[in-house]
């Protein structure tokens, strides 16, 4: 029996690393796609688009730029990231209420101010599900960073593939499944509590 | 030719309908009526076994109907709920024809009931045939939706509100088209409303019900005369004041209560100003207890008035008054007879209740005969 | 050496691998859709057994793809029958839960009307149920097929065949012609097929539910 924890560490620091970045960049590009006329079918479009990616072949071309290591896996679990992140901003904030709206201008906020004030806020809840969805996928893509030279619970189970260990395997993915069924719980409920709030 | 027989249903310990027992008539054309609730839903349902009674019978012709096939049964009768229904993804032909083609009725003759039906509608074959529901009037949809029932031509059509989502004047020619379809097919229907004044225009017969049981089973006519409990004449109200023992209108039923009041103590200018802003040419003028005072009017003000002085001086007590629980005929007599346009209503304490003017009494005569009026 | 190079150079290789993924992934949809779609509609109908069985269908897609082909391949060594059980497992589910949320969001009273008028449940299912859910059902379709475009190119570790091969040489050999000979075409196979079944669902819906919400 190996020692996992280093691994789930590793594991949980790439997740982490990648999902802060997505969420900076998903939702500066979801607001870009919320106050740029026609943006916004673009920006979608690419998210899309890199979704339907193989994500292996997606992981073997970051490769082919930032060479083997954690940066590749964590670029590729970034670009992953985003369709949830990205859509969910721009419904959240292009879904809020016309009078909401209409009474920040009328209070003389400005479009900054607006967006940080009382847009992003009460789209909160939703990009909170967005971001819940990216980390439980990233939890899961993560361990394909071992073909990629990267490290996290990936490794044991790669070796235990190739070895035919089932032991070994299990050892890998049992802490990623449990890790991905406690996110996805605690983050729902965390979720239904925003929502409920927001009513 | 339909018969209920002590038909009990309950959910749990609520119990929808206790112990029902009437009769429909071949040709007859009964409307279920009631408050929210009572059960006229359930009723209905209990007819083509969409609900299934814990107790009692239900006669078809005299026939049991929990000894015919409920998919047999319901083909045989023709069914609208308020929702419509229409099948989204099948035109116009193709929803009306379910039922036929259901019954396996040869191409030809569909197409041809289709037709038929359609211009008994007067929606031409050619223009609405392939037309999907969502291309069609909400009104357009329902009439779809009652020709949908009566394509397999069935003895009796249950109708569930049908014209509850509908607006005011597309339901009154969708009455008279049912009315007129009912009369001219000979069909035995039964319809449910909380409307009573659909029920009344559209029944032979009127079921009305409280709480799960029959509380009056009569004709539109007989309901009106002799309503057998409160809760009718409450769901009549309006209709009943047309009657010979209608209750005694009063000066208030009459009144607008929006009334422009000044005190005393005003000034001219004020007063010029908001007559202006209000579009009036008179006010009413209160003393420092709000008690009546006078009127002004905008004449006297021009003719006498000097800026920033109290319109106490200019004030005229000629203005007709009435007391608030007077007859309201009194009211019109005296409102007819004078020469101003309005009469003025107090309280018992002599402050102002309201005012009655030709525009106020028009409209409230307008309700009184025909039900709420928008303004 | 130039990747247009390479490519001629194994152009044969390239259509071959490409023909192979199409049939992995052609194969494992149609069983997903075999199992889900029957079973989807057995759901709907037993409403109670929905819960437990979304849930574990939903906990059998959070296992990485690697684990599950590791499984496979202790439990049926290596080839294309692993990969095949594999990605049918995975598609199963997107499907499942479309068909699913398709039949049971469709309105009441569409089948109330069903039924008031004489239909069986079997002719409401048919007639009113599935088409009304059609749309749901297909782009489950399209999220099972774009999954399993993307899990046949790992299958290549188990030997399934199939662009993953070409992928795995490349990133084993460090070279990015192999990689970038297997990663395009696999993209480029994701975006159609994603691009196709949008066209048929498209085509396939009744000009009456346009816009229209069932
Ligand atoms: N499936 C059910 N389970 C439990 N209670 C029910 C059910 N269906 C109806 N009820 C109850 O039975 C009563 C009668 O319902 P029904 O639908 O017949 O009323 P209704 O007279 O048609 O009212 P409305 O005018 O609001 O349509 C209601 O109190 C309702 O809450
Ligand atoms: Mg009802």
């Amino acid at each position: 029996m190996i020692n996992l924890w280093p691994l789930i560490l590793e594991h949980m620091l790439i997740v982490v690393v990648a999902t802060v970045i997505s969420i900076a960049l998903g939702v500066v590009l979801g607001v870009i796609a919320y106050w740029v006329r026609h943006v916004d079918t673009v920006i979608m479009w690419c998210a899309e688009a890199i979704q339907t990616i193989p994500s292996l072949a997606l992981l073997a071309m970051l490769m082919i730029f930032f060479g083997l290591g954690n940066t590749t896996i964590i670029a590729g679990l970034v670009l992953y990231a985003l369709l949830p992140i990205v859509r969910n901003t721009y419904t959240g904030l292009a879904g809020i209420s016309h009078h909401i709206k209409d009474a920040a201008r009328g209070m003389g906020m400005s479009k900054l101010q607006r967006l940080i004030k009382i847009e992003l806020p009460l789209s909160f809840p939703l990009i909170f599900s967005g971001i819940k969805i990216a980390v439980v996928n990233s939890l899961s893509i993560a361990v394909m960073g071992v073909l990629i030279g990267a490290g996290g619970l990936g490794y044991p189970i790669y070796r235990g593939v190739q070895t035919r260990n089932l032991e070994r395997i299990l050892n890998g993915a049992i802490p990623v499944v449990l890790m991905a069924l406690i996110f996805d719980y605690t983050m729902s409920k965390i979720e239904q509590r925003l929502i409920k709030r927001a009513r | 030719m339909i018969k209920f027989q002590n038909i009990s249903k309950s959910y749990g310990h609520s119990i929808v309908l206790d112990d029902i027992s009437f009769e429909i008539k071949q040709g007859e054309f009964v409307v279920l009526i009631g408050p929210s609730g009572c059960g006229k839903t359930t009723t209905l349902k209990t007819i083509n076994r969409l609900i299934e009674p814990n107790k009692g019978k239900i006669f078809i012709n005299g026939k049991d109907i929990t000894k015919v096939n409920p998919v047999e049964l319901r083909r045989t009768i023709g069914y609208v709920i308020q929702q419509i229904g229409l099948f989204p993804n099948m035109t116009v032909e193709q929803n009306i024809a379910v039922v036929p083609k259901l019954l396996k009725y040869p191409k030809p003759k569909w197409q041809e009931i289709v037709h038929n039906l359609l211009e008994l509608v007067d929606m031409p074959y050619e223009e609405f045939a392939h037309k999907y529901p969502s291309e069609l009037s909400g009104g357009q949809q329902q009439r779809i939706g009652v020709l949908r029932a009566l394509a397999a031509s069935p003895p009796i059509v249950l109708m569930d509100e049908p014209f509850g989502a509908l607006d005011p004047i597309t339901r009154d020619s969708l009455q008279e088209e049912v009315k007129h379809l009912q009369k001219k097919l000979k069909k035995t229907i039964v319809f449910v409303t909380h409307d009573m004044e659909e029920a009344l225009r559209m029944a032979d017969t009127i079921v009305f019900m409280n709480r799960g049981k029959i509380i009056q089973m009569a004709s539109p006519e007989e309901l009106l005369q002799n309503p057998a409990d409160p809760i009718i004449k409450s769901f009549m109200g309006r209709h009943m004041e047309n009657e010979n023992n209608a209750p005694k209108l009063l000066a208030e039923d009459f009144m607008r209560t929006k009334v422009l009041k000044v005190p005393k103590t005003s000034h001219t200018l004020e007063c010029i100003e908001l007559m202006s802003r209000r579009d009036v040419n008179s006010l009413i003028v209160l003393n420092d207890d709000d008690t009546y005072a006078g009127t002004v009017t905008i004449e006297a003000i021009k003719a006498h008035g000097k800026a920033g002085r109290e319109i106490s001086e200019l004030l005229s007590e000629d203005a007709v008054t009435i007391h608030r629980k007077e007859d309201a005929r009194q009211a019109f007599d005296k409102l007819l007879a004078s020469s101003s346009n309005y009469v003025i209503v107090l309280n018992d304490n002599r402050t102002v209740a309201g005012l009655i003017t030709r525009t106020s009494m028009a409209k409230a005569l307008g309700e009184a005969l025909w039900g709420e009026m928008k303004s | 050496m130039n990747f247009l190079d390479f490519i001629a150079g194994n152009y044969i290789d390239i259509q071959l691998s490409l023909l192979r993924h199409i049939e992995l992934v052609g194969i494992s949809v149609l069983i997903g859709m075999m199992i889900a779609i029957p079973v989807g509609i057995f759901l709907s109908r037993h409403k109670r057994m929905s819960g437990p069985v979304l849930a574990v269908a939903g906990t059998i897609q959070t296992i990485p793809g690697l684990v599950m082909l590791g499984f496979a391949l202790i439990l049926f060594g290596i080839g294309r029958l692993p990969a095949l059980v594999v990605l049918s497992l995975y598609a199963i589910l997107p499907i499942l839960h479309n068909t699913f949320t398709g039949i049971t969001q469709v309105d009441q009273s569409y089948i109330e009307a069903g039924r008031g008028i004489g239909m069986t449940s079997r002719q409401i299912l048919y007639k009113v149920e599935l088409p009304l859910a059609m749309s749901s059902i297909i782009s489950g379709i399209r999220i099972s097929t774009v999954y399993i475009v993307s899990w046949s190119t790992l299958a290549g570790l188990i030997g399934a065949g199939g662009l993953g091969d070409l992928i795995w040489t490349g990133l084993s050999s460090y070279n990015s012609n192999y990689i970038l000979a297997g990663a395009v075409p696999s993209a480029i196979l994701a975006f159609a097929f994603s691009g196709l079944i949008g066209l048929l669902q498209r085509m396939l819906m009744p000009r009456g539910l346009r816009g229209v919400r069932v």
